[in-house]
C-alpha cells in the first residue's frame, strides 16, 4: 500500500480545541490556601513515607515525606506552616490514602528552603537521576509516573532520541503552551540534564501547529551551544500520547506491550522538563505546578501556578464558578476524571480543572446497539477494533478480548467520542482490562502456589 | 457554597456529536427528493405504494417491540428508511396489500428475528424485496409507463386488488430498459435514463437525485463513500471492457450505471452500515465484489435486475470480509491470519 509520510500518526480525532479561552493568559501565582491537604499517593508506585509528626513546624520546600523504594518519590512542604493532622484523606480515585493537613502560617514570607544542588557539569548519570527523584518529580502531563524511573535506560538498551512532548492534545488545556512561552530557559536547562541522564544524541521538541507562538519563541531562544530541533506536527488527538508522538516524529512504532526505549526513544513532557531545569540547580523539591482552570462553568479562567495540595474547593472559590455547575473534571475532557468530592486536593499530576454546567454536558439518554458504522475503527490510533471489543465485552469474553489486543488500548477515548450509538466503549475497556489484570495476577499466584 | 451534588461521568466527557437518530434522519432527508420525484413521475399510484410501505414498516416495528416487551424503536427512524427503500424498489402499481405485506416481511424477517437494528445481517428492504419477488413474480415485474397524462387523477385498479388476490393483467406492463435491452435489444437514451424519464420501479429512475442524496450524506460524513465508488467503479470498468470487446452483445457502461436499481442500490442500500464490513479495506472489497456480481448477474444470469441479489450476497459476505481483513494492530508485525 502507499505510505505517505505525513508527520503524524494514522487515525485519531479532531475534537473542538477550546484553547483560545486560556492560551493568551499568562501564568499567575495562586494564593496559599489556609490549609493544604497532601495525599501521599500522587504518583504511580509506592506511597511516600511520612517523616513529620503532628504539631511540627515545617518550612516551604522542606522534605516531609520520603520515597518508599525505587518506584516512588518524596514530597516537600508546599507552604511554611504547622502539621495539623496526619490522617487518611480522600483522593480522586475515591479511595482514601494517608495524608497530611498542613496549616499555613498566615503572614510568612514563604521563602523556599533549598537542598544540595545537582551540578550539571560534574554530576554523573546516577546523580542526576537521584536528583530528579529527590526533587519529587513525576510526569506532569497527567500520568504522574516517577520521571527518574522512566529515564533509567535498562541494561543493554540505548537511547538515541530525547523527545520533549509539547503537544498538549487534550482540548481546553494550555499549561504546556504557557510553560513553553514563559519558561524557555528552564526547558533548555532541563534538556541539558535529560541529555546527560539518558545519553541521547539528539533532542526533538514536538509541538502541535496550534501553538506557533510557542514554536517561534523556543526557536528564538535555543542556546548557541545546544542542538535542539523543534518539529511542528498537525493538530490531532491523541498525538500527545508517547506512542503516537514517536510515530509522528520518528515514523517508528513502539512494539505492542513495550516501552519507547525499544525504539531508542525517551519521551518527557515539556513542563516536567522545565521543572527539572528549575529545581535541580538549586536542589529544590516540587511544591507547585501550572494548572489550566477553564470550562464554561468557571468565571476567572486562566493558567495558575498552584501549590500542590490546595483543596479543590478552595481553588473553585477563588476563581468563581457558575451556580449551575454539574460536573468537574481533573485533567482534560478526553481522559480526565470526574470529581465527586470537592474536598480532594490538587496533586502533582493535575494538569487541568474543568467545570461544565448542565447544558454543556452531553449525556446521551439512550445507548443503541453497534451499527457497525466503523467510525471507531477509523478513530483508534492503535488500529484496534473497538466495535468488536465492545461486543465481546458485553459477552464478558475476556480471553477473546485479549486476543483482540484489549491490553494495548490506552483508554484515549477516541472510539467513544465518535460512536454515534453512544456506546461507552472506553468504560467497557477500562473495566475489562482491570478484570483481565486481576485474573492474570490470580493465575500467577496459583501457579506460584502449585510450584 | 457548592454543596450541590456533582455528577460523575466517565471519560471522555465530550462527544463527537453524531448520533444514530441524526444519521438515520438525514438518510430520510436524502431519500425524500427521490421519493418526491417518483411521485411526480408515476403519480398517485407511487405515492400510495410509498406511504403504505413506510406505514407498514413503522407499525410492524412498533408492534414487534411491544409484544417482545421492549421500548418501541420507531423513533430511531431506521424503519422509515426501510419503508422508503422498499417502496422505491417496487413497481408503481404494485397492489397495496402486497406492499403492506412487504413492509411486515422487511421488519419481521429482515431485521427483528436477527435481534433488531444493528444485528441484522441483510438489508431489510432487500430481504423483503427478494421475498416479494418469489411470492408475486408477476405483480413485481408489471411495470408502468412514466408520465401518463392522468397520473395525478386516476389510481390504477390493480393497486386496490383485494388481499390474497392477484391483480388482473390489464395490459399495463411496459418493459423496463434493462429487460428491453436484454430480451429485445432496445437501447434507451442515456440522458433519459439519468434524468429518470423512463419507466422502472418507483424510485429506480432518477439517478441524478439519488447521486445528490448520496453526495449530501457523504459530505456530512454519514455515509462511507468507498462503497458506492467501489460498486459503481467496478461496474463501469467491467462493463466498459465487455462493451469494448463486443458492443453488440454487451450494453454500454453508462447504460449499465444508470439503469435498473444500481444507483439506488449502490448509494442507499449497499451502504447500510450494519450489513457492510467495518474496515476501509473491507468496504472496498465488499463494493468491488458487489460490482462484479451486478455485471455477472445482469449479463449472464437470468435476471436483468441483478443488483438486489448482488447486495444480498455482499451482505452475507461482510462478516467474513471483516474476519479476513483485520488491520494490523499498532506495534505488532503482520501475523498469519487466524480465525
Ligand atoms: S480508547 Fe482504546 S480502543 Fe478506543 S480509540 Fe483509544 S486506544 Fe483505541
Ligand atoms: S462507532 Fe459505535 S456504532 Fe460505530 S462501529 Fe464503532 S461501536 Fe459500532
Amino acid at each position: 500500500m502507499l505510505n505517505f509520510r505525513t508527520n503524524t500518526f494514522k487515525n485519531g480525532i479532531h475534537p473542538p480545541e477550546h484553547k483560545r479561552e486560556t492560551n493568551g493568559l499568562p501564568i499567575r501565582q495562586f494564593p496559599f490556601a489556609p490549609v493544604i491537604i497532601l495525599p501521599m499517593v500522587q504518583h504511580i508506585g509506592a506511597p511516600s513515607k511520612i517523616m513529620v509528626v503532628e504539631g511540627q513546624e515545617v518550612v516551604r520546600g522542606q522534605l516531609i515525606a520520603q520515597a518508599d523504594g525505587y518506584v516512588s518519590v518524596p514530597m516537600h512542604a508546599p507552604v511554611s506552616g504547622t502539621i495539623r493532622k496526619i490522617v487518611n484523606v480522600p483522593t480522586i480515585s475515591g479511595k482514601m490514602a494517608p495524608g497530611i493537613f498542613l496549616e499555613a502560617f498566615p503572614s510568612s514570607t514563604q521563602e523556599v528552603q533549598e537542598g544540595t544542588p545537582v551540578n550539571l557539569e560534574s554530576a554523573t548519570t546516577e546523580e542526576i537521576l537521584q536528583g530528579i527523584q529527590n526533587a519529587g518529580i513525576v510526569g506532569l502531563g497527567g500520568a504522574a509516573f516517577p520521571t527518574h524511573v522512566k529515564l533509567k535506560i535498562p541494561e543493554g538498551k540505548h537511547c538515541e532520541v530525547l523527545i520533549i512532548n509539547g503537544i498538549e492534545c487534550e482540548p481546553y488545556l494550555t499549561t504546556d503552551h504557557r510553560v513553553m512561552l514563559e519558561q524557555a530557559q528552564d526547558i533548555f536547562t532541563g534538556i541539558r540534564y535529560l541529555l546527560k541522564a539518558t545519553g541521547a544524541t539528539r533532542v526533538i521538541i514536538g509541538i502541535e501547529a496550534n501553538k506557533q507562538d510557542a514554536v517561534d519563541h523556543l526557536e528564538a531562544n535555543i542556546p548557541n551551544d545546544l542542538q535542539v530541533s523543534i518539529k511542528v506536527v498537525p493538530v490531532k488527538y491523541p498525538q500527545g500520547s508517547e506512542k503516537m508522538l514517536i510515530t509522528s516524529l520518528l515514523d517508528r512504532e513502539v512494539p505492542s506491550g513495550g516501552l519507547p526505549i525499544e525504539v531508542h526513544a525517551v519521551v518527557v513532557n515539556v513542563a516536567t522538563t522545565a521543572e527539572i531545569g528549575r529545581l535541580l540547580p538549586h536542589g529544590r523539591g516540587i511544591q507547585e505546578r501550572v494548572i489550566t482552570i477553564t470550562g464554561p462553568g468557571i468565571k476567572k479562567k486562566g493558567n495558575y501556578l498552584i501549590p500542590i495540595g490546595t483543596p479543590l474547593r478552595y481553588v473553585l472559590e477563588q476563581v468563581g464558578v457558575d451556580g449551575e455547575i454539574s460536573e468537574v473534571y481533573m485533567g482534560g475532557p478526553m481522559m480526565g476524571t470526574a470529581v465527586s468530592n470537592l474536598d480532594i486536593s490538587i496533586v502533582k499530576g493535575t494538569s487541568g480543572i474543568l467545570a461544565f454546567t448542565e447544558k454543556d454536558v452531553i449525556r446521551p439518554e439512550k445507548i443503541y446497539p453497534c451499527i457497525k458504522c466503523g467510525a471507531c475503527v477509523d478513530a483508534c490510533p492503535l488500529f484496534l477494533n473497538p466495535s468488536r471489543l465492545g461486543i465481546l465485552a458485553k459477552f464478558e469474553a475476556y480471553d477473546q478480548m485479549t486476543e483482540h489486543h484489549l491490553m494495548d488500548c490506552f483508554e484515549c477515548g477516541s472510539c467513544s467520542y465518535v460512536c454515534p450509538a453512544h456506546i461507552p466503549l472506553v468504560q467497557y475497556f477500562r473495566l475489562s482490562k482491570s478484570i483481565v489484570r486481576k485474573r492474570q495476577a490470580a493465575a500467577k499466584q496459583t501457579l506460584e502456589y502449585v510450584q | 457554597m457548592y454543596s450541590k451534588t456533582l455528577h460523575i461521568s466517565t471519560s471522555p466527557h465530550i462527544a463527537g456529536g453524531l448520533s444514530i437518530e441524526v444519521i438515520m434522519r438525514n438518510v430520510v432527508w436524502a431519500l425524500v427528493p427521490v421519493a418526491l420525484f417518483a411521485v411526480y413521475t408515476f403519480g398517485l399510484n407511487a405515492l400510495m405504494v410509498l406511504v403504505t410501505t413506510v406505514i407498514s414498516c413503522l407499525l410492524t416495528e412498533h408492534f414487534l417491540c411491544k409484544i417482545s416487551k421492549k421500548e418501541s424503536t420507531i423513533s430511531d427512524w431506521s424503519a422509515v428508511i426501510t419503508g422508503l427503500l422498499l417502496g422505491l424498489t417496487l413497481p408503481p402499481i404494485f397492489p397495496l396489500w402486497m406492499a403492506f405485506f412487504g413492509g411486515v416481511i422487511a421488519i419481521a424477517l429482515g431485521k427483528f428475528i436477527f435481534g433488531g437494528l444493528g444485528y441484522n445481517v441483510f438489508n431489510p428492504a432487500l430481504v423483503s424485496r427478494a421475498v416479494l419477488q418469489a411470492a408475486f413474480p408477476v405483480a413485481i415485474t408489471t411495470w408502468f409507463p412514466a408520465f401518463t397524462d392522468n397520473r395525478f387523477s386516476v389510481v390504477n385498479a390493480s393497486v386496490f386488488t383485494f388481499p390474497f388476490m392477484s391483480p388482473g393483467v390489464d395490459g399495463l406492463s411496459g418493459a423496463t430498459p434493462l429487460a428491453a435491452f436484454k430480451f429485445d435489444q432496445v437501447i434507451t437514451n442515456n440522458s433519459d435514463l439519468a434524468l429518470g424519464l423512463i419507466s422502472g420501479s418507483t424510485g429506480e429512475t432518477c439517478a441524478v437525485l439519488i447521486l445528490l442524496g448520496g453526495l449530501y450524506l457523504i459530505v456530512r460524513n454519514m455515509m462511507n463513500w468507498r462503497i458506492p465508488v467501489a460498486i459503481l467503479g467496478t461496474v463501469l470498468v467491467l462493463s466498459g471492457i465487455l462493451h469494448l470487446i463486443d458492443s453488440q452483445a454487451y450494453p454500454s457502461p453508462i447504460f449499465m450505471l444508470f439503469s435498473g436499481g444500481l444507483m439506488l442500490g449502490a448509494i442507499f442500500m449497499a451502504t447500510d452500515m450494519v450489513g457492510s464490513p467495518i474496515t476501509s479495506l473491507g468496504v472496498l472489497i465488499y463494493g468491488t465484489v458487489i460490482g462484479i456480481l451486478v455485471v455477472v448477474i445482469r449479463i449472464w444470469g437470468g435476471l436483468p435486475e441483478g443488483v438486489m441479489y448482488a447486495i444480498l450476497l455482499g451482505n452475507a459476505l461482510s462478516p467474513h470480509i471483516d474476519n479476513l481483513v483485520k488491520p494490523r494492530v499498532y506495534g505488532t508485525v503482520k501475523q498469519p491470519q487466524q480465525s
